[in-house]
């Protein structure tokens, strides 16, 4: 087996006084699609931001690609790096949040350039192309010099996993990228999202839609109470849950799997 | 009582004067809003900054200009910067000067505010894409902020135009001081002041008008 793409290794985390993360231990191989799953509270969007460094952590590491981000050690002290550094990292994860986030003073075509000019150092020409193509990609052609008031969520959210992608990151978390939507425009957002799976992608993905998760995610991992309680390949995870918080959870999705 | 008898050509013949006084107004507004709007934003980050030390003096600062009359800060400074061995200041640039820091102190209210309302996941995606500290101010925070802020400006544009007639106090020749010299040299007090309120009634509105369409044209935030 290859080393992974990116390994977290008992990660812990506290708000004040709170631990929210209590140990996590993560391997995502290259073009894996791993699911979080867990109910609210359970630290999943914690643990997203602390991968792509949008939060700091106590204790433990977190590598890409073999090597830790976001801290280093200097004379056996655990160090925060400049927020320069930390930025030139980021750049290598994508992050699509759940409620979209488009930059609301530049359209569809210059949210996804942004990044391109700016931290990858392109030409806009290029930039421009780049852009095109990847709304190209997730439907929005005819939208691109939309500004973000003027696009469904749907159409938002799509903009926003192009400006993710576009950079061409190492892997791309998506952290409930799906409930901020009428149900009517959900779909459009998982095809999006199962097309990049297919093609190699590597994804974190926090859902709570069980049906994509079943059939898109090479892992599903369960967390509770700040710890994973369980993962494996989908079909066993929801065959087999080892614990009565799993069971009681996937209970919610009545019928789904299996009765 | 006799019937007041309106003569209004010695307001053409002056119009020259007033149209100027109008100008110098405007161009004295305009210019201490600009550089009110660099003291504004740098006192603005000064207190929404870590450094904790820079905040009390910009918290003075904002509070002194913001409870002193315009009035008697602008007679202090034309007056009493020479008393303290500040010299070479004219009229107009001392007025200035003083339109400066008045207008920096609400200025940086104004960006404060906009700043603190700001919501957190624009920042949050600037951060996610990789863009080091200083672009995230460059390229998305000032841009969203100056659209926030942007009806807030444009109605302080419109009260430092009508604080510019404090001027007259220190001889600066704008619209106010203008019409009171045309009204010592001709005594038609209703023509002359009659006719300076429309010019800052007009003036007033085509700038908000104006202002509008500018609202208008970044009206993508929302
Ligand atoms: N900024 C914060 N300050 C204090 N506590 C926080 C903060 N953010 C999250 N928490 C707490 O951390 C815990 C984990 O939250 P988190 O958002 O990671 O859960 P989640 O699994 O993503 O839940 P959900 O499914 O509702 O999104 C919760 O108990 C939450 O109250
Ligand atoms: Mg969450």
């Amino acid at each position: 087996m290859p080393a992974p793409l990116l390994r977290a290794i008992d990660i812990h985390k506290s708000y004040d006084q709170t631990e929210v993360l209590k140990g996590i231990d993560l391997e995502v191989y290259q073009g894996q699609v791993v699911a979080l799953i867990g109910s609210s509270g359970s630290g999943k969007t914690t643990f997203l931001r602390c991968v792509n460094l949008l939060e700091e952590y106590q204790q433990g590491e977190i590598d890409l690609d073999g090597q830790p981000i976001g801290y280093r050690m200097a004379n056996g002290r655990r160090q925060r790096l400049s927020e320069r550094a930390v930025s030139a990292q980021r750049a290598r994860i994508g992050f699509v949040f759940q409620s979209f986030n488009l930059f609301p003073h530049m359209t569809a075509e210059q949210n996804v350039m942004l990044g391109l000019t700016k931290v990858r150092g392109m030409a806009s020409g290029e930039a421009r192309e780049r852009a095109r193509s990847w709304l190209d990609r997730v439907g929005l052609s005819q939208r691109r010099d939309h500004y973000p008031y003027q696009l469904s969520g749907g159409q938002q959210q799509r903009v926003a996993i192009a400006r993710a992608v576009a950079m061409e990151p190492r892997l791309v978390l998506f952290d409930e990228v799906t409930s901020a939507l009428d149900p009517e425009l959900v779909a459009e957002v998982l095809g999006v999202m199962q097309d990049l799976a297919k093609s190699g992608m590597t994804m974190i993905v926090v859902s709570h839609e069980m049906l994509f998760v079943r059939d898109v995610a090479d892992r599903v991992v369960f967390m509770d109470g700040g710890r994973i309680v369980q993962e494996g390949p989908p079909a066993q995870v929801f065959k087999n849950p080892e614990s009565e918080r799993l069971r009681a959870f996937l209970g919610r999705f009545h019928g789904l799997f299996g009765a | 009582m006799i019937a007041y008898q309106f003569n209004w050509s010695v307001i053409w013949r002056n119009m020259d004067a007033f149209l100027h006084g109008l100008a110098l107004g405007l161009g004295l507004a305009v210019v201490s809003l600009l550089l009110g709007c660099v003291i504004g934003l740098a006192c603005a980050f000064a207190r929404t900054s870590r450094i904790k030390w820079l905040d009390w003096p910009v918290w003075l600062y904002v509070e002194f200009i913001r409870n002193t009359p315009l009035l008697l800060l602008i007679i202090f400074v034309y007056f009493g910067l020479p008393q303290m061995g500040v010299y070479g200041l004219d009229k107009i640039e001392s007025f200035v000067l003083t339109l400066t820091l008045y207008a920096g102190a609400y200025m940086c209210e104004v960006f404060r505010t906009g700043l603190a309302s700001m919501p957190n996941q624009y920042r949050e995606a600037a951060k996610a894409i990789g863009l080091t500290p200083w672009q995230r101010q460059r390229y998305v925070v000032l841009p969203v902020m100056f659209r926030i802020t942007l009806p807030a400006v444009s109605n302080n544009l419109i009260s430092l135009f009508k604080d510019t007639s404090l001027a007259a106090a220190i001889a600066v020749p704008e619209l106010t001081f203008t019409a009171r010299q045309v009204n010592a040299n001709t005594f038609r007090v209703f023509e002359v002041w009659i006719t300076a309120s429309v010019l800052y009634l007009a003036a007033s509105y085509v700038i908000a008008f104006g202002l509008r369409q500018v609202e208008r044209r970044y009206a993508s935030v929302r």
